[in-house]
């Protein structure tokens, strides 16, 4: 049971009033993040990246502020789609189907609250399962010779697309984008220099941490300059909260369900929330049958997919605190941070780093206990904060993440590359290529090429050890089926999904 | 504590006498070559905070973290725009002389600047996991002698970086041939390096003492030799020196300064005294203790040819392992 002890310990690492602090501002933060329209979770840990290095915050404070984002944004995402018919973030489509209507009928109040417990059940029933999972796989990883994680590398980038993802081409290129940046900079397995043309500061290569505030957040002002100035949403009637006890009670099952199977999602490569909260949705439809009215404002379409889609959040966290390969995009954005604080995640961390590991995993917990009281009582705020104009918003933003990103390296090189970024990522997003795959890219590219040249340094050559164990060849096995079902599944899952939101009310 | 104050004000009375000549007056800039939190910004911090204490600088000492080519960007600064800044030191280390002997910082070599002096060092190990059947370095060697593709090292630097150097100082000490063609895996860092090696997925571990304490102290990692002079004090006592296995190799990861070349020639035995006066205190004894720093300071008059030597040998070790034409 020292698993038990670990987590006191963490505890005891978030419970610092210090650290609480940044939790409940990294909870306020990510909900307010999440709810505005276009700003998903991975955008919002990016925004609050050079926050934290401005702040000079402690490696475990940086990191209980972003997964407090993090949770938060979950959260958040919620709250436009009931409100507004306008997923506040992707993972928050499948709460549409069933928030708007009840918010027509006029219990947006009621939806909000009830999907706020969900939010709650689904995290926690996914960080006990992240708490119970972890540590074992962490102990599992340390069997990972070069060839393991050369196929497990492999699997991440055969199921980056996702059964969700749009475009396959486009991930493609957005993944080969952010391998060929990963190149530049000198080549640890040979010692010489490559693609650096003689400049100094491209010597160790591209931070990724300039690259990830200039993709997300600077592109993301960009689109708003663009979008001139849009005034702020006309503000929103909740109404008052007529939510029985009963009926909270009685819509428990569906979160256990919806909370597990987010979970499971969320663990595995390449599924992520999106996924959790339609599988969940979808599963609850069929076993309740006809006696849910789904669609029409049914509770327990509210509930089912914020727990699945906070189940998920919590899941994807565990192969990035393990083996180092995120399952999501907004988990590659924090692994990036974990490195730059120059933390490798992987077995090694949970004894090296433990302070590290467990305060971040308890203050999941405690920060979904702030979320869940921020959420009820106060979610009038969030909604007279949703009609505020951006206009007040993103030059802070913007503010933020200069200064952060002056304040990691004091080099004026740093921040013209940063707004080089913001601009290409700009340009590739008008022309939608995702920019989740040019962060994997970039971040798993170098330790995909690092552990490929030792295992053919331990095997003198010899290609045949990449499937050679039976652990590889389970890993080669699982890439190719990620790599082949989302092709043979994928456009039947979307065009349900799809019909499924098309049932629903029209959009916007 | 009064004692203590005393003989403190009595040193600095008696090193600002000795130095009455030239003194830094006003802001004193100690410039990290790289990120904060990592050794460089370490020395930097550390050192200012001592002298601070010791009163051997008038004003206060500011760090300044220029990161960029592992200290590249900040050497070539140095060498260009300050040369004439006789209150700019500059954070080093060993490297420092490896990117220095591999021209990694092209066009400029270890003469642009001056080296003041070397505050404490970090030795180089090489160890092996539990289960290993290497009990010592001499059988480790003589299966390198026998055939050098036998053992593979993981290390947590570059390849032809310090830790990748520090195999090939000891094998070619112990007579191996063939060294370019001894496998070297090298990670992130010296703790991904380490699992590895523990995990039993490479067969030794190259790195610096402070690295392995975690390991070492589980019992998952057994360490055949550091590289040090003489035995290393404290619970490090225990692990053999290559020497006295009959393997001459030294690795010591120094931590010192540099400065600018066309400084006066008094601002420079300012900064020598300093850096003497400081490491002679209880204060500077302390941070060494408590951040695992072992003493190693050459004397004023040998550092200079110290690192022009360890450049040398750098370079002749990268040419002869094909990394330098």
């Amino acid at each position: 049971m020292e698993t038990i002890g670990f987590l006191m310990e963490g505890f005891a690492v978030a419970l610092t009033p210090y650290n609480l602090m940044f939790a409940l501002f990294g909870a306020f933060v990510g909900t307010l993040i999440g709810c505005l329209p276009g700003l998903g979770p991975a955008n919002g840990v990016a925004i609050l990246i050079p926050l934290a290095f401005t702040l000079g915050l402690p490696p475990e404070t940086a990191m209980i502020l972003l997964t407090s984002v993090y949770a938060g944004a979950m959260y958040g995402g919620r709250i436009s789609s009931i409100l507004l018919n306008i997923p506040g973030d992707e993972p928050a489509m499948m709460t549409c189907l069933d928030g708007y209507p009840m918010a027509q009928k006029g219990r947006a109040a009621d939806a909000l609250a009830i999907s706020a417990i969900a939010s709650f059940a689904g995290s926690l029933i996914g960080t006990i399962g992240l708490i119970m999972l972890a540590p074992v796989l962490a102990r599992f990883a340390l069997t990972f010779g070069p060839a393991e994680y050369f196929a497990l590398f492999l699997l991440a980038f055969a199921t980056l697309g996702g059964i969700t993802g749009k475009n396959p081409m486009k991930t493609v290129i957005a993944a080969t984008l952010g391998i060929m940046i990963s190149t530049v900079g000198i080549d640890i397995s040979t010692g010489t220099q490559r693609y650096t043309g003689g400049v100094l500061e491209l010597y160790e290569g591209i931070d990724f941490i300039l690259a990830i505030v200039g993709l997300f957040a600077i592109s993301e002002l960009l689109f708003f300059v663009e979008a001139r100035m849009g005034r702020g949403r006309s503000k929103v009637n909740v109404g008052k909260l007529t939510l029985s006890f009963k009926e909270v009670v009685s819509t428990i099952p569906t979160q256990l369900r919806g909370g597990l199977l987010g979970f499971i999602a969320g663990v595995l490569p390449g599924a992520g929330a999106s996924l959790g909260s339609f599988i969940s949705y979808t599963l609850e439809k069929s076993v309740l049958g006809k006696k849910g009215r789904f669609g029409e404002g049914d509770i327990r379409g509210v509930v089912a997919p914020e727990a699945g889609n906070n189940g998920a959040a919590s899941g994807a966290l565990v192969p990035m605190l393990t083996l180092g390969v995120p399952g999501s995009g907004t988990t590659a954005v924090l692994l990036a941070m974990l490195i730059s604080l120059n933390i490798t995640p992987g077995p090694l961390m949970f004894t090296q780093n433990a302070d590290i590991v467990w305060g971040v995993i308890a203050a999941l917990l405690i920060g979904n206990v702030l979320l869940l009281v921020l959420n009820i009582p106060m979610i009038g705020v969030f909604v007279r904060l949703l009609s505020v104009p951006p206009m007040y918003l993103l030059p802070i933003v913007t503010m933020v993440a200069f200064v952060g990103i002056y304040s990691i390296s004091h080099s004026t090189f740093d921040l013209y590359f940063m707004i080089v970024f913001g601009v290409g990522g700009f340009i590739l997003r008008k022309l939608e290529i995702p920019m989740v795959p040019i962060i994997l890219g970039l971040l798993l590219g170098p330790e995909m090429e690092k552990n490929l040249g030792h295992a053919l340094i331990l095997s003198d050559g010899d290609w045949t050890t990449l499937w050679s164990s039976p652990l590889a060849i389970g890993l080669w096995l699982v890439a190719g089926l990620g790599l082949v079902l989302p092709t043979l599944f994928g456009p039947i899952l979307r065009r349900r999904m799809r019909n499924a939101i098309k049932e629903g009310p029209v959009s916007d | 504590m009064f004692i203590k104050r005393t003989i403190a004000f009595a040193a600095v009375a008696a090193f600002s006498m000795s130095a009455i000549a030239w003194q830094p007056s006003g802001k004193v800039e100690c410039l990290a070559p790289a990120d904060p939190g990592g050794g460089w910004d370490f020395t930097c911090r550390s050192v200012g905070n001592v002298m601070q204490q010791l009163d051997l600088v008038d004003g206060s000492v500011q760090t300044v973290n220029m990161a960029g080519a592992g200290g590249g960007v900040a050497y070539a600064h140095t060498v260009s725009k300050r040369k004439n800044d006789d209150k700019l030191i500059v954070a080093a280390s060993t490297a420092t002389t490896t990117r220095l002997a591999q021209k990694q910082f092209p066009g400029m070599d270890a003469s642009m600047v001056k080296w003041v002096g070397a505050l404490g060092a970090d030795y180089g190990i090489i160890a092996v996991g539990k289960n290993s059947r290497y009990e010592n370095l001499n059988q480790l060697m003589d299966a390198l002698k026998a055939d050098p593709r036998s053992v593979k090292f993981a290390g947590g630097s570059a390849r032809g970086g310090w830790d990748h150097l520090k195999v090939l100082i000891a094998a070619k000490a112990a007579g191996a041939e063939n060294l370019p063609s001894i496998p070297y895996l090298s990670y992130n860092n010296g703790g991904e390096a380490m699992t590895q090696v523990v995990g039993g997925q490479v067969d030794a571990f190259t790195g610096d003492v402070s690295e392995a304490t975690g390991f070492m102290e589980s019992g998952d990692l057994r360490v055949l030799a550091v590289l040090s002079e003489e035995r290393l004090p404290g619970k490090f006592s225990d692990i053999p020196t290559a020497r006295e296995q009959g393997v001459d190799a030294l690795g010591p990861n120094w931590r010192g300064f540099y400065m600018p070349k066309d400084t006066p020639a008094e601002a420079q035995q300012y900064w020598v005294d300093a850096i003497d006066t400081l490491y002679a205190s209880d204060e500077w004894k302390a941070v060494m203790k408590s951040n695992g720093l072992i003493p190693f300071h050459p004397k004023a008059s040998e550092f200079e040819s110290f690192v022009i030597n360890q450049v040398q040998e750098i370079e002749d070790l990268s040419r002869e392992i094909g990394l330098l034409k």
